[in-house]
């Protein structure tokens, strides 16, 4: 569906000496504020419910570590792929993105998991509400980010081996390296606060 | 959301660095379906806004007209709904779970599909490149799912109007635990579920759209064209946006949890409920959390209403009064003032709902501080419009009819934001009479202002002056007849919401009032009609524009072709070397943006 439609951008020259940022890349920034702004929404509501009577807490389980573990590799991963796309080296950039690809949908299956474990510990959605329903969905939420993160991957794995163009401009994988931290960071917040917040 | 920025972000990075090819503009073959279907063009997806809104329109406006019938003539039947509507008014009387489906689906479709997608989501498309000198959005890709989002969400809402059970019934607001119960009633069933699907839908949508707008105006501006030297649309229109971007996901969060307690039993928003003698399992949730989540959208949204039609109206004062706008600083000041505003003054929606008082007083000081950029704004209309040499175009009308209502709506404000007065106007026709007029009414003319003024470059054409004229007339005339009467009513204590009001005594009085306001509504409601008979007649049978710039205005729109093609101008983008508000300067009627500043012209440009 993409247009034959080049846009020109007027300030092209602006932006080569690095005075402006690419709008896809403008475009992400204000995105993360966005998502930031929902995550903000259902943590702050946590804050509010538990400081309010009938509060259950939870232990988290020690799965998410592995998750997290999992989801710090992978951006390093992409950091490197995009260094190796810098440099042309493409058969290493070609790897590291599916490495990260891979990454990401480990990070989704130990979540999974993560969440299973809680589900048989007796953390069920019905009865009192406390942080494990929180947990489920603003860590399902969080999945879901990474899950459309590792499609576009997925996708951008698919051309580097298929495409028969040759494509010299860095900036979808430095969009994309930039989401991939940014779900990283997330994660980083959301298990903080959970372990911070009782 | 985020995701398809990167997805197009990759597929268009082969073709973004390119040397420029204007030629390629003018000339490039489009199928029917990408020119008017999926077309990524901004001009299209504007138009495409605006026709579904238009849609919306009429189906939310027959609601009010129908709920109006109750409220009028309660105790007469009216057998014609029975024909069209079946059980839901069964022997000619609106039944309650039918009167309370309208009240909902009126309340969300005319302040979310009308005066959001409709208003911000026609005029930022159409008008962002259009004013700020761009080809097109930042991604048109992104623009044209945003409409696609919207088309679904439209779909899925109309497709809810239908069930068996009926569309969502728990007021505009959803507040559970009504809405969070299936048991709580027929509009809390299938219908509330679809609801809370397509404004997810809808949420996308104004996201995408929003994500688009902002990083248009601050990256894609033509040569020469600073902030400061954008028109107030695109400003308030920037404004707009950045408010949408981070409300609405606080919205989507709270329809998160919702549908959670709904469908999968947890409870978030519920506790401590006895359904027909059964004691359900909730336990330890919190409805006044939903309100929380609900109104730190809700109140930015009734501004994200509010800001593109200001920013129209200050544009089409300023152009028809061949006058400067007044105070273009403290504009832009006042507009980003009721932008920080708007998200500290949600809890002024919750007075009643046990708030701590003292939290109270603080949220009443924030909300009454609104007041001091809103005189500021409408100072500034004022004084353009004062000694100026009036052009009295339909649109013009319109602009001023805005300001009148926008003031008389803003007064009553002052009433509802201190909130030992709102404990006894809370829930009263009193604040259905502020809101309607301040943001729903005036919105509304903000919005007919820009079709009027801007039908020229969406179609090359005019719409009809003499209906135009009929229909401002009337449309002023009605609004006011219609609503100021509910002031009175709201300080005797009417409630809102309430289908049949014959059990007071002491409002027996106001049954005649009520009679008027429906066959005013009746009234309006034709003469809307009649503007969209205007309007889609005008767009294949109206006077043709011959001029490229038929209101002598600044603005870069009016240097594109009357009929621009996706691209916009043909050959180079112009650059621009002033402000847009350059009126009988130095003894000549308008100086474009374009013309560059001579060597004797004075100094304040």
């Amino acid at each position: 569906m993409v247009s034959d439609l080049k846009i020109e951008n007027p300030n092209s020259s602006l932006r080569e000496k690095g005075k402006k940022l690419h709008p896809h890349k403008f475009i992400l920034w204000v995105a993360i504020g966005s998502i930031l702004m929902m995550f903000a929404g259902l943590t702050s509501a946590y804050i509010v419910k538990s400081n309010q009577a009938n509060w259950e807490d939870i232990k988290m389980p020690q799965i998410f570590w592995f998750s997290t573990g999992t989801i710090l590799l992978s951006s390093l991963t992409i950091q490197m792929a995009l260094r190796s796309f810098k440099q042309r080296e493409m058969n290493r950039y070609r790897l590291l993105i599916s490495v990260t690809a891979f990454l990401g949908v480990i990070f989704i299956i130990l979540q999974w998991m993560g969440f299973q474990q809680l589900w048989n510990n007796g953390i069920q959605f019905e009865g009192v509400v406390g942080a494990g329903q929180f947990l489920y969905v603003i860590f399902g939420l969080h999945a879901l980010h990474v899950f459309g993160g590792a499609i576009v991957l997925i996708v951008m794995v698919a051309k580097a081996l298929f495409s028969n163009t040759k494509t010299y401009s860095s900036t979808g994988i430095e969009v994309a390296a930039t989401y991939w931290h940014f779900v990283d960071a997330l994660w980083i917040y959301l298990m903080v606060f959970f372990l911070w917040i009782r | 959301m985020s995701n398809e920025a990167i997805m197009h972000g990759h597929a268009n990075v082969i073709s973004h660095d390119d040397v420029h090819h204007d030629e390629h503009h003018a000339h490039h073959h489009q199928s029917f379906i990408t020119k008017y279907i999926f077309s990524q063009d901004h001009k299209t997806i504007g138009k495409q806004f605006l026709i579904t809104g238009i849609i919306w329109g009429v189906i939310g406006g027959l609601f009010s007209v129908l709920f109006r019938l109750q409220l009028g003539f309660p105790d007469q039947t009216f057998p014609i709904l029975e024909t069209f509507f079946g059980h839901w008014a069964k022997g000619g009387v609106i039944q309650p779970e039918f009167y309370y489906a309208l009240v909902t689906i009126h309340g969300t479709v005319l302040v979310f599909f009308v005066l959001t997608a409709g208003l911000s989501g026609t005029f930022a498309n159409l008008l962002i490149p259009l004013q700020i000198g761009a080809r097109d959005m930042a991604s048109p890709f992104l623009n044209m799912l945003s409409y696609w989002f919207f088309f679904i969400a439209s779909v899925i809402m109309f497709a809810s109007l239908f069930v068996h059970t009926g569309p969502a019934a728990g007021g505009w607001t959803i507040y559970p635990p009504l809405s969070a119960l299936h048991e709580a009633g027929d509009g809390s069933k299938i219908g509330m579920d679809l609801w809370l699907i397509s404004m997810a839908l809808f949420i996308v949508s104004s996201l995408l759209g929003g994500l688009n707008y902002i990083t248009t105006i601050l990256n894609m501006r033509t040569k020469g064209m600073s902030m400061t030297r954008m028109p107030l649309t695109m400003w308030a229109i920037l404004f707009t946006a950045i408010l949408g971007v981070l409300s609405f996901p606080v919205l989507l969060s709270g329809a998160i949890l919702l549908l959670f307690d709904r469908n999968l039993g947890t409870s978030f928003y519920l506790s401590d409920i006895v359904v027909n003698g059964h004691i359900l399992p909730n336990e330890g949730g919190s409805a006044i959390l939903f309100q929380h989540l609900f109104w730190f959208l809700g109140h930015p949204e009734v501004y994200i209403i509010l800001l593109p039609a200001m920013g129209m109206v200050s544009e089409i004062l300023s152009v028809n009064s061949r006058k400067p706008i007044f105070g273009y600083m403290a504009m832009i000041g006042s507009l980003f003032a009721i932008c920080i505003l708007a998200f500290l003054v949600w809890a002024h929606h919750m007075f009643v709902t046990g708030l701590n008082p003292f939290l109270g007083s603080v949220f009443v000081l924030l909300t009454l501080l609104i007041a001091v950029p809103s005189a500021i704004k409408v100072f500034n209309w004022l004084t353009t419009l004062w000694k100026g040499n009036i052009r009295f175009t339909p649109g013009m009308l319109f602009a001023i009819g805005f300001v009148s209502l926008f003031i008389s709506g803003g007064l009553t404000g002052l009433f509802l934001g201190n909130s030992t007065i709102d404990i006894h106007l809370h829930d009263t026709k009193f604040v259905v009479a502020h809101f309607h007029i301040v943001m729903g009414v005036a919105s509304m003319f903000g919005m007919f202002a820009g079709i009027y003024h801007w039908f020229p470059k969406m179609f090359g054409r005019y719409l009809n002056n003499t209906l135009g004229y009929i229909h401002f007339w009337v449309t002023i005339i009605g609004a006011y007849l219609i609503f100021w009467p509910m002031h009175y009513e709201g300080l005797a204590g009417v409630p809102r919401r309430y289908l049949d009001l014959r059990g007071w005594h002491n409002f027996n009085k106001f049954d005649d009032l009520n009679k008027m306001i429906t066959i005013v509504s009746m009234i309006v409601f034709a003469m809307q009609l009649m503007f969209i008979f205007n309007f889609f007649y005008s767009i294949f049978k109206g006077r043709k524009v011959r001029t490229q710039n038929p209101w002598g205005s600044n603005t870069l729109e009016w240097t594109t072709p009357i009929n621009p093609g996706h691209g916009n101008w043909v050959g180079e983008i112009p650059e621009v070397h002033r402000w847009a508000y350059d009126y009988s300067k130095d003894g000549r009627d308008f100086i474009p943006q374009t013309e560059p500043i001579g060597a004797d012209e004075s100094k304040d440009h």
